[in-house]
């Protein structure tokens, strides 16, 4: 993964200037989606943000290249292949329940995996094996099916017969002369060149080669494009990489020796695709297909992966093939500038175009990069530089020499030619100290790669000079920093602050007065020094806040607020502000964020049609916190009244009750009419009792029982009550009218 | 030889001859009468404790109230029945007008009670 260095750098990248054009800042970022290059345009950058983005150290996989203004020339960094696309191919290539969806896949996984240096699992191996057995030995696979598991066996060696092989040659070479489509031919083709590669005796050499050859060829367009096939009309760049490979195929399994005149045809033919080729601003070259190819994938990646693959296969076959090295170390910078793809497809493509660029007989590009371009003056870093292959591995003997340091803003620089001191044991260029007049600040160093052998000139491309942004960064020197409140020309009171240490100031001005702020900032080599932020500002206890430019005179900065100017800016608001200081520069190692104190402003009062200040943002952990808690009130019981009224009134209540015995004593009440004899006697006491038991019941049921069985027993009294009294009342009516008509 | 009478007088003869004609009523009949002016003092006494102390809890100070009116509506009732000179009643014999009034009392009071709470 990038190291957190490394991306502090890439942020400073993101935002300095770059060394041509000051206005406008652009870099490039690799969009996984597209495969293109897209035009980033950075912003402005809040620098506490940058300071904590460089802090943090978080990791992505957005790789950030410095692009310049058309005017200039490219300055840019590519990185050799590094142990992230190890662990990047790790990741994307894992294969689901211990094998892969496809044989095509297959191939792609264990390619990468080879080229990378990484070792593959016995177990996936077996899996893999097994299905290649099954493909080669089925009779329904086609000539694609074939050519996917040759090209598997060929990285696995899995046990395979010569009776299956032999039995396939026959069916690839009908397939050759049957071919109508370029797919057919490449697939066929393919298959031969892979039997030939693995299997020593056999016999896989095509008679009609020149026949294949001019088939094919009749495929091509005159801008350089191949069709697929005759009748389809598309074509593509993708396509004419795929023809490229299958010619040279044809070439290598030649029964004959082939017309040279031919092959000198075909040789313009790839020099013709080279017309169509496309730049980024940074030195990249790269193909690219406007329509969707018949495998479903669009985008330069894929195109210029086949055209790089094509290319390589067909120069290896013949010699002379007049490509310019400046175009092969482009397609290096291409598949070099993509960093780490996202998915594997794009990984393959990157690494298997870069392993055919590694070795290929056109020339073989060299890559120069910086593994740390931000420099430090306080910790004395040297400058280091590292020259390799594509793939990382070591160059051939050579020397770097600095030619030429362009400081930001100047065009012109003077000429060095010192050559760095190579270092066999790292493997690494490197100049003991900085050339000198390097101050901090932003820089384009122009390096020249001189090879030690004469004859390796023409093996390998290094591109002349190549310009690299450097940052150097130091202490800047803080001076004299003085806080003074004016009162017209004369100064109240003055304060010496320490900067960038801790301050606090209690200031108070009114409205008449002024605040002057001064201090001087010096480079490590003495000379004058303009951040790239220098603020000043007031904030004021309500949080709303002003913030002023710290304007300079070469070394000496300085502010001054007239508050008799300011107080409507100020919304009139008089009270506490407090005040920070801001100085700040990607290259100052020591910037700073400081608060200074406050100072306590008088201001006059605001006049009706005065501005409102801006409202403050709500603090959304407020607005969305919790709320009070609301305590549930319970209903309050009622006043009951005291216990002494009610008793009183119990025994008011008793009273009438008591005036009823008593009257009923004085009007003579008797019991005469009571029945004597037993049995009417029985029931009329029993009547009485039924009577006292239904209102003992109602006691019973008002103090503790339910009305449930309240009802009940009220049923079965009341039952006995009716017989009871029934009897004794007419045994009373009787009783009564025998005394009538006696 | 006097004044003509006042209405002091004229008050005090009639209050006489009530008075009068009133104990010529049979015993019954007065029992029953009683037993009404129990039943509405006590209701009175009631209304004066509500008065006083506020008509929380309603419910109880309603079935107290209603029962002593209650019962004194159906004291009346019986009144009227056992009556000999109602000619209207003349053959209800009083036994079962007792015991209407007896199983009535009995319903009013069962719903008084669940009322009460």
């Amino acid at each position: 993964m990038l190291s957190g260095r490394r991306l502090f750098t890439v942020a400073l990248t993101l935002s300095a200037g770059v060394a041509c054009s000051n206005d406008l800042e652009n870099s490039y970022i690799f969009d996984g989606r597209s495969n293109r290059k897209i035009l980033f345009r950075s912003q402005f950058i809040e620098f506490d943000q940058l300071i904590e983005f460089g802090m943090a150290m978080k990791v992505g996989i957005v790789v950030v290249l410095l692009a310049v203004a058309s005017i200039c020339e490219a300055v840019a960094i590519f990185h050799p292949i590094s142990e992230s696309h190890r662990s990047a191919a790790l990741e994307l290539f894992s294969p689901v329940a211990g094998s892969f969806s496809s044989l095509e896949e297959a191939y792609e996984a264990l390619r990468t995996f080879e080229v990378l240096g990484i070792e593959k699992k016995p177990d996936i191996k077996d899996h893999t094996c097994n299905s290649v057995v099954d493909a080669l030995s089925s009779m329904s696979s086609n000539s694609r099916d074939l050519y996917h598991a040759l090209r598997v066996n060929g990285l696995l060696k899995c046990k395979t017969s010569k009776e299956a092989l032999t039995g396939i040659i026959s069916r690839l070479k009908d397939a050759v002369k049957d071919s109508t489509s370029l797919l057919d031919y490449y697939h066929a083709i393919g298959g031969l060149l892979l039997i030939k590669d693995q299997s020593s005796e056999v016999d896989v050499l095509l008679e009609n080669a020149d026949g294949i050859l001019r088939s094919i060829k009749a495929l091509s367009q005159s801008d350089g494009r191949w069709r697929y096939s005759s009748n389809n009309p598309e074509s593509s760049t993708y396509a004419a990489g795929l023809a490229f490979e299958t010619l040279s195929g044809v070439i290598q399994l030649a029964a004959s020796a082939i017309d040279e005149n031919l092959i000198g045809t075909l040789k313009k033919d790839i020099v013709k695709l080279f017309d169509s080729i496309e730049k980024y601003d940074d030195g990249s070259y790269y193909f690219d297909d406007k329509h969707i190819d018949v495998s479903g994938h669009q985008g330069p990646l894929s195109a210029t992966a086949a055209v790089v693959r094509g290319l390589t296969t067909f120069a290896s076959t013949s010699e002379s093939l007049n490509i310019p090295e400046d175009k092969i170390l482009g397609l290096a910078r291409f598949f070099l500038g993509i960093g780490v793809p996202g998915n594997s497809k794009d990984l393959y493509y990157q690494i298997d175009s870069l392993s055919h660029l590694e070795n290929n007989r056109v020339s073989v590009p060299l890559v120069l990069s910086l593994p740390a371009t931000v420099l430090s003056l306080t910790s004395k870093d040297k400058l280091k530089v590292k020259v390799s292959t594509v793939l990382g591995s070591i160059a051939p003997p050579l020397s770097v020499k600095l030619m030429q340091v362009f400081s930001s803003g100047s065009k012109d620089a003077s000429v060095l030619k010192q050559e760095l001191h190579f270092d066999p044991k790292e493997a690494i260029h490197m100049l003991d100290a900085l050339p000198e007049g390097v101050d901090i600040g932003k820089y384009v160093f122009a390096f020249e790669i001189v090879l030690s052998d004469p004859e390796d000139k023409r093996k390998f491309a290094t591109g002349g000079r190549t310009k690299v942004p450097v940052h150097v960064t130091g202490v800047v020197k803080v001076d004299d920093a003085k806080v003074a409140v004016l009162e017209g020309d004369i100064v109240e009171s003055e304060k010496k602050l320490d900067l960038p240490g801790k301050n606090d100031l209690a200031l108070s001005a009114n409205h008449l007065q002024k605040l002057h702020l001064s201090f001087l900032l010096t480079t490590p080599f003495g000379k004058p020094f303009k951040p790239h932020q220098a603020l000043l500002k007031l904030r004021h206890e309500t949080g709303v806040e002003h913030i002023f430019v710290v304007e300079n005179s070469g070394r000496h900065f300085e502010i001054t607020l007239d508050f008799l100017g300011l107080v409507e800016k100020f919304f009139y608001l008089s009270g506490q502000y407090d005040i920070e200081l801001t100085v700040g520069d990607a290259v100052m190692e020591n910037s700073f964020l400081q608060p200074l104190g406050s100072i306590e402003l008088d201001l006059p009062k605001a006049p009706e049609k005065a501005t409102q200040p801006p409202p403050q943002a709500v603090n959304p952990y407020l607005r969305y916190g919790p709320k009070a808690e609301i305590a549930h009130i319970f209903r309050a019981p009622e006043k009951r009244p005291p216990q002494e009224v009610s008793f009183a009134f119990l025994g008011l209540v008793l009273v009438p009750f008591l005036a009823f015995l008593v009257g009923l004593l004085r009007l003579g009440v008797n019991l005469k009419n009571f029945p004597t004899s037993t049995i009417p006697a029985t029931f009329a006491i029993l009547f009485h009792g039924g009577i006292a038991a239904v209102l003992l019941l109602y006691v019973l049921f008002w103090l503790k029982l339910d009305l449930f069985t309240t009802l009940k027993t009220l049923g079965l009294i009341g039952t006995f009550l009716m017989f009871v009294g029934h009897r004794t009342l007419s045994h009373l009516a009787s009783a009564s009218a025998k005394l009538k008509s006696a | 030889m006097g004044k003509s009478p006042t209405t002091k007088d004229d008050a005090q003869a009639l209050f006489h001859s009530l008075r009068s004609a009133y104990s010529a009523t049979p015993t019954n009949l007065k029992i029953i009468d009683l037993y009404v002016v129990f039943a509405v003092f006590t209701a009175l006494i009631q209304v004066v404790y509500m008065a006083v102390v506020g008509s929380f809890p309603f419910n109880s100070f309603l079935s107290g109230v209603l029962s002593c009116v209650g019962t004194a509506v159906l004291a009346v009732c019986l009144r009227i029945q056992v009556n000999k000179e109602n000619k209207e009643f003349k053959d209800l014999p009083p036994e079962r007008a007792f015991a209407d009034f007896v199983l009535c009392n009995l319903v009013l009071h069962l719903v008084i009670m669940n009322f009460l709470g």
